[in-house]
């Protein structure tokens, strides 16, 4: 494995079977992927290094192959559980540890509201059945022997969305699930994954015959800047190509034409919550429903280039790549669908260039340029309020100050909605990224590192066109708002 | 009458955009801007050869602001008469 493509084994494991489910895609052999692809990855004679023994490391991969052919079709969410690779990892919660030396204060009795801890043998205990979990034992104890154990899962999922059935494995309720797929890059076992469109994907860009039926469009989200570390920017583009895309475009052109068109409403409406992240518009339609009519009418950055692509060729075919899980609900959609045909993370992109021998690094390099700097700092947090600050100056809206409440991760974003719930918000407009980060933390990325912010600020310096309306002039007055 | 500008990547860093903006002010100077639809397009194929417009059916390459004016007078004003 190569340390530089990916953060995780896990990862990896993936990877391997997007790509022999892509090969086996190209050679009209799917029907033979069931079967071959477990064998391919783990030989007969090999050792078990992942589970029991290889048969269930096997099973695992069919169901893993499973979710790349496109997972359980009768299941809405794209983030689904694989049963039988959940580990069943322990659910203690707050437990102690060797450590705990039999004190004589016990200062965690003492603080436990629920006289649920004990010191019986000079060894603390805790009783699970008062223990409330708040964790003020663990706080005081000068040894630090009191420890929390949660799943991984549970705690990566800030909508609490995930917990455990009777036979402990993990759960996703699709009422509460955003489909960020925080748990998907979390799980250690992998056992959480986001259904693959890549498939479809393949047959699209196979049908067109080179173009000629139709052309297929690739719309890349600007925190491409931030991935393939192994190639540059214009070899990706050049990869996209030799797969087949007959363009490629980018995402933050939509963010320029977004920019422009929710300042002004923003202007208008006098508040206003942001429209890019589809996992914060979820959050706000499944939790706040009484603020749903507070939702940009604007389509994600997504959704409006789609729409602009589309103006200019209406038989084309567009597909989104991305770090974003979520964006494969978005994309289904009935406003969002006529635009946007198909939907991959990098990770699935990367298997894809890999699937098809395609060597990045040999390549030349292309270019791609369509938006601004505005545009193109979406991909992180912080951007697009600095986007809808720039789109005020440039559109001299002037009777109407905005105040932009940045909202990074999940949890940010229910505090803010909470307050303007309230009307105890300080400010008229929030900036949602359901990702620490933003768009850089999605879960599709293939790595995450401190330094992906400046990249993707480096990426927007680079950037012909210094404002947004120039940018978005091109665009012709094609509305990035819904219909 | 129907123009169309790329404004792919390629052309975008040639100066598409200025060729747009050039198109837009001398349709209005010649009173044609009811008559030729200008539209942007991503890609016309000829990405090697600078700014790249098509005019209804006829691909013209090497666009640029210097020959700006032959080509406009030479495929939209005759075209149109």
């Amino acid at each position: 494995m190569n340390g530089r493509i990916f953060d995780t084994r896990v990862q990896w494991l993936k990877y391997k079977v997007l790509k022999e489910v892509a090969k086996h895609a190209y050679a009209d052999t799917l029907q033979d992927a069931y079967r071959e692809i477990p064998k391919a990855i783990i030989p007969d004679g090999a050792k078990a290094t992942m589970r029991c023994c290889i048969y269930k490391e096997r099973a695992v991969l069919g169901e893993r192959v499973h979710s790349a052919l496109g997972g359980d079709p009768e299941n809405p969410n794209v983030i689904q559980v694989l049963d039988i690779a959940c580990d069943e990892c322990p659910v203690s919660g707050y437990t102690v540890g060797p450590d705990c030396r039999g004190c004589i204060a016990h200062r965690c009795e003492e603080v436990c509201p629920r006289g649920a801890i004990t010191v019986e043998g000079q060894h603390a205990q805790i009783d699970h059945s008062k223990c409330v979990g708040c964790g003020k034992c663990a706080s005081v104890c000068p040894y630090n022997a009191i420890s929390k154990h949660t799943r991984p899962c549970e705690n990566a999922c800030k909508v609490n969305a995930i917990h455990m059935n009777e036979e402990k494995k993990a759960e996703i309720d699709n009422g509460k699930c955003i489909s960020c797929g925080s748990c998907v890059y979390m799980c250690p076992f992998g056992a959480i994954v986001d259904r693959s469109f890549i498939v479809d994907v393949i047959k699209l860009l196979r049908a067109s015959k080179n173009n000629r039926n139709y052309k297929v469009y690739a719309v890349v989200a600007p925190s491409v800047s931030s991935q393939f570390n192994y190639a540059k920017l214009g070899q990706v583009i050049s990869g996209l190509k030799t797969l087949g895309f007959y363009n490629v475009i980018e995402a933050a052109l939509g963010a320029d034409m977004v920019s422009l068109s929710e300042s002004r409403e923003l202007a208008e409406r006098g508040f206003l919550t942001s429209s890019c992240c589809p996992a914060f518009v979820d959050y706000i339609k499944k939790n706040f429903p009484a603020m749903t009519d507070k939702i940009s009418s604007n389509l994600s950055p997504m959704g409006a280039v789609g729409k602009f692509v589309k103006a200019t060729d209406p038989e084309a075919k567009v597909v989104f790549i991305g770090p974003c899980t979520a964006k494969k609900m978005e994309f289904q959609l009935p406003e969002v669908s006529p635009y946007v045909d198909g939907v991959l993370t990098f990770e699935e992109l990367h298997a894809l260039f890999e699937a098809c021998e395609i060597d990045l690094t040999a390549l030349e390099e292309d270019v791609l340029d369509n938006a601004s700097y505005y545009g193109r700092i979406f991909a992180r947090s912080g951007g697009l309020s600095d986007a809808v600050a720039q789109a005020f100056r440039e559109q001299d809206i002037k009777d109407f100050e905005a105040k932009p409440v940045v909202c990074n991760g999940i949890e940010e974003c229910k505090l803010a909605l909470l307050k303007a719930s309230r009307n105890l918000l300080p400010g008229n407009f929030i900036e949602g990224m359901a990702c620490i980060n933003g768009c850089i933390g999605g879960a599709g990325c293939l790595t995450h590192g401190p330094k992906d912010k400046n990249e993707v600020d480096e990426y927007g310096r680079l950037a012909l066109e210094k404002t947004i309306e120039s940018a978005a002039g091109i665009t012709f007055g094609v509305s990035p708002e819904k219909e | 009458m129907n123009i169309y500008i790329c404004v792919g990547s390629s052309c975008h860093l040639k100066g598409s955009y200025n060729i747009i903006n050039l198109m837009k002010e001398a349709l209005e100077k010649n009173s044609l801007s009811d008559k030729v639809n200008v539209s942007a397009a991503f890609c016309l194929g000829r990405c090697t050869d600078g700014v790249t417009i098509k005019v209804d059916d006829e691909i013209i390459t090497g666009v640029s602001p210097d020959n700006f004016n032959d080509i406009f007078d030479k495929y939209v004003l005759k075209g149109n008469l």
